[in-house]
């Protein structure tokens, strides 16, 4: 069984968001979709400063099976990214919603968050699959 | 024996089961304006025999001639274990191999192939080959605009000094794309790029800057200079380089402080013969930070699990199977005899054998050079310092010239009119390693004659 935070909002495309103390949105890719991926060899992840939309594709995280656009789950400017990554891609396999995240972005419009899915919308979603 | 296996009866079969009269129905979806309408200017089959007289009779046509026309492809030796060695089944018959992994043999072929473009360029890797070395270009514009984010632009400078019809190919690949080919003027006096004009490009951004060196007309640029520029203005630097010469001018990845990202070229000088045009290819490295980046496909070497060396498709970044729809690329195949050939090539040359090979063909175009230019208004045109190449200029219609040389069995040069008229009647020389003392007295003499004839008419 995956492991879905509660706390985190989730995409259809199986990224997650999470909300920093800052209001700043953290992005990376759930449990489910790293098991289905297998291990990580490679993430291309967007440019600091780049401002994003909705759905936007923002990266390509690549394993030994497939490789697989990451869309934004929400619009806003790409204000830092995990640079550890380059060197350690295979941190989305073992902690994907910690050390594995990808992109933090300032959130453009709050209200994205509402058009996300909760936990439990996520883990209906995936059930379904 | 027809290559198409299908029966009327079959066709019928398979139409009739999917409930579709013809095959054209099959494309219905495309509309009639836009499809092909029959290849009106392919001449129709010819027998086997035909086209084995056809061969030969044209095959004739180049035998006997005296080769001083360089331009992008050489006349060097090839030794006669190369083909002999390339030709044998084993290798004939290995296209890019399917399941790549039990292919050890022509794995390791590019493996070396691969390590050797690496050593010559001094780049981190080189893919398993491109198409040729025009195409290259192309491929290199691309990588470089996939490579260069920060720059966020769809623009790239290109040389006026890189081979014309390599910038053709660049212009017809790549226009379709959104990009942007700025083409640089040529100093008309030194025959290389100025690197004082690049601060006229400084208050736009650039995707990358490509230069070739040794340059279309056989000059050396100012390498330096001019990769230092692009790396100062978030440019990436490409080279285009004659793989011969890198075996006597410093590897690319030394070029200004921190040396090139891309380094394209082709293989031809590298023990493929110039067969009328081709098949040749293409070689491709760059840095370990653009890997990624690279088009066609990256060969390593393991150990399989007793340890034992093996050989295992390494990296493929680009590539539809990878990408699908997103595949940047679609050289998934690569030109794989040409390949094998060169990589023999250079085995049985060596450094030193290439070495020796280059610079005997600039000793050999600089005592051409030397020796045509005292015929009376035969002047070299650019005093720059030259690999293997030089253009001269003629007193009378460069056409002409050429023509009367090619009736008297010598292939005289390259006519520089139609691609750089401001030139005038110039022509671009070689004289390869191939070419004899003899040989050089011979287009010496001729063209002495050609030209004394031509003043008294």
């Amino acid at each position: 069984m995956s492991d879905i935070p509660s706390e985190l909002k989730y995409s259809k495309e199986h990224e997650w968001v999470r909300i920093d103390d800052d209001g700043k949105a953290i992005v990376g890719i759930t449990d489910h979709a790293q098991e289905l991926l297998g291990d990580m060899v490679y993430v291309e992840l967007p440019e600091v400063g780049d401002n994003v939309a909705t759905e936007d594709e923002t990266g390509v995280v690549e394993s030994v099976k497939a490789a697989s656009d990451i869309y934004a789950p929400v619009s806003g400017e790409i204000i830092e990214v995990n640079e550890e990554l380059a060197d350690e891609p295979e941190n989305i396999n073992s902690e994907p919603y910690e050390s594995g995240w990808l992109y933090k972005l300032d959130l453009a419009n709050e209200a994205d968050l509402d058009e996300l899915l909760t936990a439990d919308e996520y883990a209906e979603l995936i059930a379904d699959e | 024996m027809p290559y198409i296996p299908h029966s009327e009866k079959d066709i019928k079969e398979m139409l009739d089961t999917i409930g579709i009269e013809s095959i054209d129905d099959l494309f219905d979806e495309i509309p009639k304006a836009i499809r092909a309408q029959g290849l009106d200017q392919v001449p129709t089959a010819l027998s086997e025999m035909e086209l084995g007289q056809l061969m030969s009779e044209r095959a004739q046509l180049d035998d006997h001639n005296l080769c001083f026309i360089g331009a992008g492809a050489y006349e060097h030796h090839i030794p006669a274990a190369v083909w002999d060695i390339t030709m044998r089944g084993e290798y004939l018959t290995a296209y890019t191999p399917y399941q790549a992994e039990a292919s050890q043999g022509t794995l390791q072929t590019i493996y070396e192939f691969q390590s050797n473009i690496a050593n010559l360029t001094g780049l981190y890797a080189a893919n398993a080959s491109l198409y040729d070395g025009a195409s290259g270009v192309a491929e290199a514009v691309l990588m470089a605009i996939r490579g260069n984010r920060k720059a966020k632009t769809r623009k790239v400078l290109v040389a006026g000094t890189i081979h014309p019809r390599y910038r053709q190919v660049v212009h017809t690949i790549v226009e379709s794309q959104n990009i942007e080919i700025i083409e640089l003027p040529y100093n008309q006096q030194s025959g290389i790029m100025d690197p004082a004009i690049l601060s006229d490009y400084e208050d736009d951004t650039y995707a990358a800057l490509i230069i070739q060196h040794p340059n279309f007309f056989g000059n050396l640029e100012a390498v330096d200079v001019m990769t230092d520029w692009a790396h100062a203005n978030n440019c990436l630097a490409v080279a285009v380089a004659n793989p011969l010469s890198l075996s006597v001018l410093k590897p690319v990845s030394e070029w200004g402080e921190n040396g090139v990202d891309i380094a394209v070229g082709d293989g031809q000088p590298l023990g493929v013969p110039m067969a009328s045009g081709g098949p040749y290819y293409g070689y491709m490295a760059c840095t370990q930070k653009l890997i990624r980046q690279m088009p066609g496909r990256i060969i390593g070497k393991t150990v399989d699990l007793d340890g034992k060396t093996g050989y295992t498709l390494t990296l493929q970044a680009r590539e539809q199977h990878i990408r699908r729809a997103k595949a940047t690329s679609n050289i998934c195949t690569n030109q794989g005899l040409a390949v094998t050939a060169s990589t023999i090539h250079m085995a049985l040359m060596g450094a030193e054998g290439l070495t020796r090979v280059a610079s005997a063909s600039m000793k050999n175009t600089q005592k051409l050079v030397d020796l045509l230019t005292q015929i009376d208004d035969v002047e070299l045109v650019f005093n720059s310092a030259r690999f293997h190449e030089a253009v001269i200029s003629l007193p009378v219609n460069a056409a002409a010239v050429l023509q009367a040389l090619a009736d008297n069995n010598i292939l005289g040069g390259f006519n520089l009119n139609e691609h750089y008229p401001e030139l005038g009647d110039a022509i671009l020389i070689c004289a390869t390693e191939m070419r004899t003392e003899r040989d050089i007295q011979k287009y010496h003499q001729t063209l002495q004659q050609i030209l004394s004839v031509s003043e008294q008419a």
